[in-house]
């Protein structure tokens, strides 16, 4: 066997965001030997970029609030897809997990009473979202991060976890690399939490960092776990779209929480026209109604601006298809003529910084121009709903890695909640599984070929650009797997991907493997070119549209579809996508959710050009 | 744009002439050179968007956030120089080893909170939230302390100063109005408060517009001295205290760093 140093542990966490951090909190609590790998610095995980809030029924400013309320918008927010048991559980504990983040430190807004502030989000029917004007991620980041720290849990810094390794059929630890000096490193472990994130990166306008290359899911499939939901993508309706190099970047959901509405060129507040049968009962269909219920909830109803997400992105996707967007092709969110500019100000801090350093725009005298842009998936791996546990022994996930919690999409909000509840709760149970396990053996075959595997981009003959292979992925996904889909396309979505994984296995990667981020690529595009294709095959399977999947050829939700995940095993090397019951909302929940489900056509027709032709 | 490329402490600056875009900032041009013209060029980044304070560099000689650093700053034809921060040694290109502020970070004792209310909620209001609000904004980009010239010029004072990150997170902890935690000692002893000279250069330098100087590390050193030489405050905080910080104060006024 190659010479590797070796650590071992009880639990490894792989991924320091929200998820990864509260699991590792818990599992050392629970007195598990407990460490946390990360690929960058401690407190530069994705949720440091998380804006709005978290979504929680705390009923600090609409007492009527409660978890059945909350578990009931989730639902309706996934469009049924949902396992009504993580929605039950993230819906219940999503209170205290908040209040435990304020006993280590954390400081959220006040209301008048100095209690927990909550602002309102789409698909929320009460003001819910605990915050910090809109910088909730780094606050929530930060106090796990200083927490974990006080605990003295081990943290691996900037060091990648690249494959699980196995001991007949569970789970036995990890092999990684540390960027800085590119030396191999093991894992030793009976359980691993993975708390990755997702896989964004794979498509050219989105709102996740370098990291989200799908590292988990993809470790978890070849380690023989299931993955579920995968066609279930999220476009947030409200991304940057000029200048180009800002082109993707988030603008908060609180934007329009706070009072902003949705314009296309012609000033119209379009988001009237969009609403669906499914949420029309709730939806004011008038300007001054839905203004009327920011103040008053009890005898208003919601404006249509915030609609669950997939429902706005679509409605901005049409309007800019019908050639009513804006002249860099997106469509305007207005909050400056609706809002005092020291409100502004006050609950934005960092969109007004954002709009005025990079693209010279005053969000307190001008609008926004907006348009969709890739932000999360529901997808991922499947686990057990009270356990966190997938499909292998001594697996775990957690955050936007796992499945099911969302359906068929999340609702803002509901993302830092739902790491912080399936955080903890996978802890818990890694921490639980491993006093029962048995010694696990590290297969030195396995390590050899995995450790061949991470080198082999120095050796092979090849002269492949890493960047350009990445460059033309993330062209295909925009282009073919986006926002509304269908079969042609996603067919010759699964021929390109093709002829870019033989381009991938021919990349030479040039210098020392001393911090070389062309090497680090070189090995992500393996991840990102093989999550990108289980997300077009599972698009290519579910021929109907239904949260964030939309499919032209079939654009209205089928009632049998509800009923069904999409499931995606590897076996000896070959992807095999199958349908699975979900599991049956028991009658008393069924009562909470209502009785209707989402059936009629969605708005689709072609992919609009957002942000312009270039 | 020339940029520092080397491994360990050696190195040079390398020119790289590429096209720009509308709108770009610094981090776009060193990715596209990365990206055509030099596949190995280390750079450390994550959001994009000035939130994660990752992208830390010295463009033009000042820190600066890449991110946030746009190229309409720059005339056109004028030269851009991109170097890793000065203050931590090199690693590759413009990544430095920045572990000097994560050990630091282990070194400050927690936040240890009083009894909620008799009915179990906890209260506080936004007046008095406010001002710790500003603390918790830091993103640790550590542009702060890279430019504390404490340590920037003095290897010899790190393992005997935190820095204004530190005070900033220091301050956080004391004006917390829950925190009942007792770090005064620890501050003047142990992270070397005395040392800063309120020089505001690090006040100056961040992104995120923290008065570091003016209500983190000044309102901290009134304190520590309070504590220090009004003998009813000392007596008064050896009864109350119920944080691990350290025994009485061990190092006699005499030995304080200079400006305390």
């Amino acid at each position: 066997m190659a010479e590797i140093n070796t650590a071992t542990y009880d639990v490894v966490v792989v991924g320091a965001g929200g998820a990864g951090l509260r699991a590792a909190i818990e599992a050392h609590g629970a007195g598990a030997k407990t460490a946390v790998v990360c690929k960058s610095l401690l407190g530069k995980a994705h949720t440091v970029m998380a804006e709005g809030g978290i979504a929680a029924a705390l009923g600090n400013v609409w007492q009527e609030d409660n978890w059945k309320v909350h578990f009931r918008d989730t639902m309706r927010g996934g469009k049924l897809l949902n396992n009504w048991r993580m929605a039950q559980l993230h819906a219940q504990e999503a209170p205290d997990r908040v209040l435990e983040l304020e006993e280590w430190g954390a400081l959220f807004d006040r209301t008048k009473d100095g209690l927990i502030l909550q602002r309102d989000f789409g698909g929320h029917r009460y003001a819910r979202l605990a915050h910090v004007g809109d910088r909730t991620g780094l606050e929530m980041i930060r106090t796990l991060q200083d927490h974990l720290v006080a605990q003295g849990i081990d943290v691996f810094m900037e060091c990648t976890v690249r494959h699980l390794l196995t001991d007949g059929g569970r789970v036995a630890g990890a092999i990684a690399y540390w960027r800085q000096s590119g030396a191999l490193l093991l894992f030793q472990a009976k359980a691993v939490v993975l708390a990755t994130g997702g896989v964004g990166k794979a498509w050219k306008v989105t709102s996740n960092s370098w990291e989200y290359t799908g590292d988990g899911m993809a470790m978890a499939l070849e380690a023989g776990a299931d993955l579920i939901d995968m066609e279930m993508t999220q476009f947030h309706p409200t991304g940057m779209i000029w200048p180009p190099s800002v082109r993707g970047l988030l603008v908060t959901e609180g934007v329009r929480g706070d009072g902003g509405t949705l314009r296309n060129a012609s000033g119209e507040r379009f988001m009237f026209k969009y609403i669906p049968e499914f949420f029309r009962a709730e939806t004011a269909d008038n300007e001054a109604e839905a203004d009327r219920w920011f103040e008053d909830k009890r005898n208003n109803r919601r404006t249509p601006d915030l609609l669950p997400r997939d429902e706005v992105a679509r409605a901005i996707n049409s309007e800019v298809k019908a050639g009513r967007g804006t002249e860099h092709g997106g469509v305007f969110l207005d909050i400056a003529t609706r809002r005092p500019a020291d409100y502004i100000k006050r609950r934005l801090p960092s969109m007004y910084h954002q709009f005025k350093e990079l693209a010279d725009v005053d969000i307190t005298k001008e609008q926004m121009e907006i348009g969709p842009t890739l932000h999360y998936i529901m997808g991922g791996i499947r686990v057990d709903p009270d356990t966190a546990a997938a499909t292998i022994p001594g697996l775990y996930a957690a955050g936007e890695v796992a499945a099911g919690m969302h359906g068929a999409n999340r609702l803002g909000g509901n993302s830092l909640s739902d790491l912080l509840v399936f955080g903890r709760r996978a802890g818990e149970a890694a921490a639980e599984y491993v006093k029962g396990a048995s010694t696990v053996r590290i297969d030195d075959a396995q390590v050899d070929a995995f450790a061949k595997r991470l080198t082999e981009p120095f050796e092979r003959p090849g002269d492949e650009n890493p960047y350009a292979i990445h460059a033309d992925l993330q062209e295909t996904m925009h282009d073919l797997v986006g926002i509304i889909r269908k079969k042609e396309e996603l067919e010759e979505a699964l021929a390109q991907l093709e002829r870019l994984r033989s381009r991938a296995s021919r990349v030479r990667v040039t210098g020392t493997r001393r911090y070389n981020p062309g090497w680090h690529l070189a090995l992500d595009l393996e991840n990102l070119i093989g999550m990108a294709e289980v997300v077009a095959r599972s698009a290519l399977l579910r021929t109907e549209s239904r949260g964030g999947h939309t499919r032209e050829d079939f654009p209205k939700a089928d009632p049998d579809w509800g009923t069904k995940n999409v499931v995606t095993r590897k076996r000896d090397g070959r992807l095999a996508l199958t349908t699975e019951p979900i599991p049956a909302v028991p009658p008393e929940l069924r009562e909470l959710i209502g009785e209707d489900k989402p059936q009629e056509m969605v708005a689709t027709g072609e992919p609009a050009v957002i942000g312009g032709k270039e | 744009m020339k940029i520092w490329r080397g491994e360990g402490s050696a190195g040079e600056h390398v020119e790289y002439v590429v096209p720009i875009d509308a709108g770009m900032v610094v981090l776009d041009v060193v990715h596209r050179i990365q990206a055509t013209h030099a596949p190995d060029l280390a750079v450390r980044w994550n959001c994009k968007a000035g939130k994660c304070g990752s992208c830390s560099a010295e463009v033009n000689g000042a820190p600066k956030l890449m991110c946030m650093t746009r190229m309409s700053e720059f005339a056109t034809g004028e030269a851009i120089t991109v170097s890793p921060v000065r203050t931590f040694p090199l690693i590759k290109d413009l990544v430095t080893d920045v572990s000097f502020n994560y050990e630091k970070a282990k070194t400050i004792p927690p936040f240890k909170p009083k009894p909620k209310d008799p009915d179990g909620k906890r209260r506080m209001y936004q007046e008095d939230v406010d001002r710790v609000q500003e603390f918790h904004k830091c993103i640790e980009c550590f542009l702060c302390q890279d430019v504390c010239h404490v340590i920037r010029d003095h290897e010899e004072n790190k393992p005997s100063f935190s820095g204004p990150r530190f005070f900033v997170r220091l301050a956080a902890l004391e004006m917390h109005p829950l925190d009942t935690n007792d770090r005064l000692d620890l501050i003047r002893a142990k992270h070397g408060l005395g040392f800063c000279n309120i020089t505001k250069c690090c006040t100056e330098v961040c992104p995120e517009d923290i008065h570091i100087t003016d209500n983190a590390i000044i309102p901290l050193k009134e304190r520590v001295v309070t504590a220090q030489y009004d003998p009813i405050a000392w007596a008064l905080r050896r009864i109350r205290r119920t944080g691990p910080a350290l025994p009485a104060p061990s190092v006699p006024p005499s030995k304080e760093p200079p400006s305390a």
